[in-house]
């Protein structure tokens, strides 16, 4: 139930993005769904992508300081409320949210939602029971 | 005008008597009541008694930085603690400071030196000297405090800072002196303009700046912008503090104080020493002082010896300004940096050799340090907020260290240029 982000520490300069993209294009790496997170200074981007472990390697290899997270992915219906109806339940769970963000699927067009959460399983545990569905890596590599 | 005619032009053989004399007695007291002196002298088969001539100064070992870290706070002390009335000290490059003593003759040596120094600008007793060294621990302003009180002259003891507060009293005081870094100096000629002050007609008469490396141009734009005669003094805590040597009216170099001080150029590389004129580091030898007498101090300064007679009359060899360092050394804002006092903070912070760099830049003629650490895997997080932790944190540690404030940056791996053999630790974008 758990998926695997990678995260890249990014000064913020121009063309730092665009070499990203570019080593992860030559190596047949596709994008499912990508965030940054910046400061004055830097930047975290965040990659859901198909293969993220050959992703961590080859952007080591390129020399950017990389790091691999579990996350989970969340179904959310498309309809307003249906984002706070999952927030409400890790709210009750106690659970912290580091961060989230949003992408769409193609086939279905429901939203999905990336949440980083430090206790992970507790969280999997929580949206379960309310029925929330959570996708499977590799279900999300494969979208 | 002399403070101390006799003193301050002196034949140059009555000088050299005077010296080694002095010298003499140096040697046979440290030889005598510093344990470290007595065991460097014993391996090079050196004792007291062979010291004969000015020219035997350069068969005696060189004292450095190290060996006063090696000995702290108290070992290269020649006296019993209860003869040192006060101590100062300055920063080292691992946290720990160097320290040095002084006597009640050792003060009184010192204020004589200043009050030369201050005579040197035209100084008299009928003066206001503001002075905005920092006071404390800094030999700054405490040295020139008593300088300036053993002229005579009426001292405005303000520290550094509050350059509002510092204006105003300027005016209201009448001040003829200031003394304070040279930038400091520029920034408060600065802040009067936007204030409106006119310095043109102000009473300030001289400003004797130090503690920090400055140029003829910053020495134009002080003169221009404050209307006074600008100088360089010279001095350094583990000598003595400012005063070691002065720059007179002529502004050719600074007179080193040659009845107090023996200095030599040597070869920074292999330790030789260089005949006059020519450029290399600077080696200091007291021989007056009681408390904390050093033999042949590598002071890491790069200057030159003029021995040709001043027309100011004085007969005291003049160096030249300082144009650089032949270690890492920094001076921001008057405070000494070393980069491994950076390295060691990084070095608590992750396990790893850290790659960093200090960008140093001055905005407003004010000093800015940036410290541009590349993040190492360890360090990172996928979280801004613990990235931003770590930046604080570094700040904090950095500045408790150093003693300044400097900015963190982040930086991506492989950023920081690496250079073949020495790592480039500093970037120095000041233009002075
Ligand atoms: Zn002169």
């Amino acid at each position: 139930m758990k998926v695997k982000q990678i995260s890249i520490f990014l000064e913020n300069k121009s063309g730092r993005l665009a070499q990203v993209t570019r080593v992860l294009g030559d190596n047949g790496i596709n994008i499912r769904a990508l965030a940054i997170a910046d400061t004055t200074d830097f930047g975290i981007l965040r990659l859901i992508v198909n293969d993220p472990d050959r992703a961590y390697r080859v952007l080591k290899e390129a020399g950017f300081t990389v790091s691999a997270t579990d996350v989970i992915a969340v179904e959310v219906v498309d309809k307003p409320g249906g984002l706070a109806g999952v927030l409400a339940v890790l709210q009750e769970a106690n659970l912290n949210i580091e961060y989230l963000y949003a992408f769409l699927q193609k086939a279905s067009k429901a939203a999905l939602v990336v949440f980083r959460v430090e206790q992970l399983d507790e969280a999997i545990a929580a949206l379960q029971a309310k029925g929330i569905r959570i996708l499977s890596g590799e279900e999300v590599y494969a979208l | 005008m002399y403070w101390d005619r006799e003193c301050e032009t002196m034949s140059r053989e009555q000088l050299e008597a005077l010296q080694l004399e002095r010298l003499k007695l140096t040697i046979e007291r440290v030889y005598r009541n510093v344990p470290f002196y007595r065991q460097r002298f014993t391996e090079m088969g050196i004792k007291p008694s062979s010291i004969r001539s000015l020219e035997d100064l350069r068969r005696l070992p060189f004292t450095t930085k190290q060996d006063l870290r090696d000995n702290y706070p108290f070992g290269l002390f020649a006296v019993p603690m209860s003869d040192v009335v006060r101590v100062h000290a300055s920063s080292g490059t691992t946290g720990k400071p160097t320290v040095v003593g002084y006597t009640q003759n050792d003060i009184d040596t010192w204020a004589e030196l200043i009050a030369r120094s201050l005579v040197c600008a035209g100084a008299t007793k009928f003066d206001v000297v503001q002075n905005a060294y920092g006071y404390g621990l800094f030999t700054g302003g405490l040295g020139l405090h008593f300088g300036a009180e053993r002229l005579g002259a009426t001292v405005v003891p303000v520290s550094g800072g509050n350059t509002q507060r510092q204006l105003m009293l300027m005016q209201d005081f009448g001040t003829t002196i200031l003394t304070c870094t040279p930038s400091y100096a520029l920034y408060m000629a600065e802040e009067g303009q936007k204030m409106g002050l006119d310095f043109k007609k102000m009473p300030l008469k001289a400003g004797i700046f130090g503690a920090e490396p400055w140029s003829e141009r910053m020495r134009r734009q002080l003169e221009e912008k404050l209307d006074l005669m600008a100088l360089d003094i010279y001095g350094l805590s583990e000598i003595m503090g400012p005063g070691v040597a002065m720059e007179c009216a002529e502004k050719q170099g600074m007179h080193i104080w040659e009845d107090h001080f023996i200095p030599e150029i040597i070869d920074p590389a292999t330790g030789e020493v260089l005949p006059p004129r020519e450029e290399g580091e600077l080696v200091i030898t007291t021989i007056t002082k009681e408390a904390f007498p050093l033999i042949r101090y590598r002071t890491r300064d790069i200057t030159r010896i003029d021995p040709e007679p001043c027309s100011c009359g004085r007969t005291h060899v003049r160096i030249k300004r300082i144009t650089g360092r032949s270690d890492d050394m920094l001076i921001i804002r008057g405070v000494n940096v070393f980069p491994s006092q950076v390295e060691s903070v990084l070095l608590e912070f992750g396990e790893t050799e850290p790659h960093y760099l200090l960008v140093v830049d001055r905005k407003a003629n004010l000093d800015q340090l940036e410290i541009w650490v590349e993040v190492a895997e360890h360090m990172f997080s996928d979280t801004v907020r613990k990235l931003e932790d770590l930046e604080h944190r570094l700040r904090e540690r950095i500045e408790s260290v150093l003693g300044i404030s400097a900015r963190v940056k982040l930086v991506e791996p492989n950023t920081i240029p690496r250079s073949e053999g020495k790592a480039k630790r500093v970037v120095d974008r000041r233009q002075i």
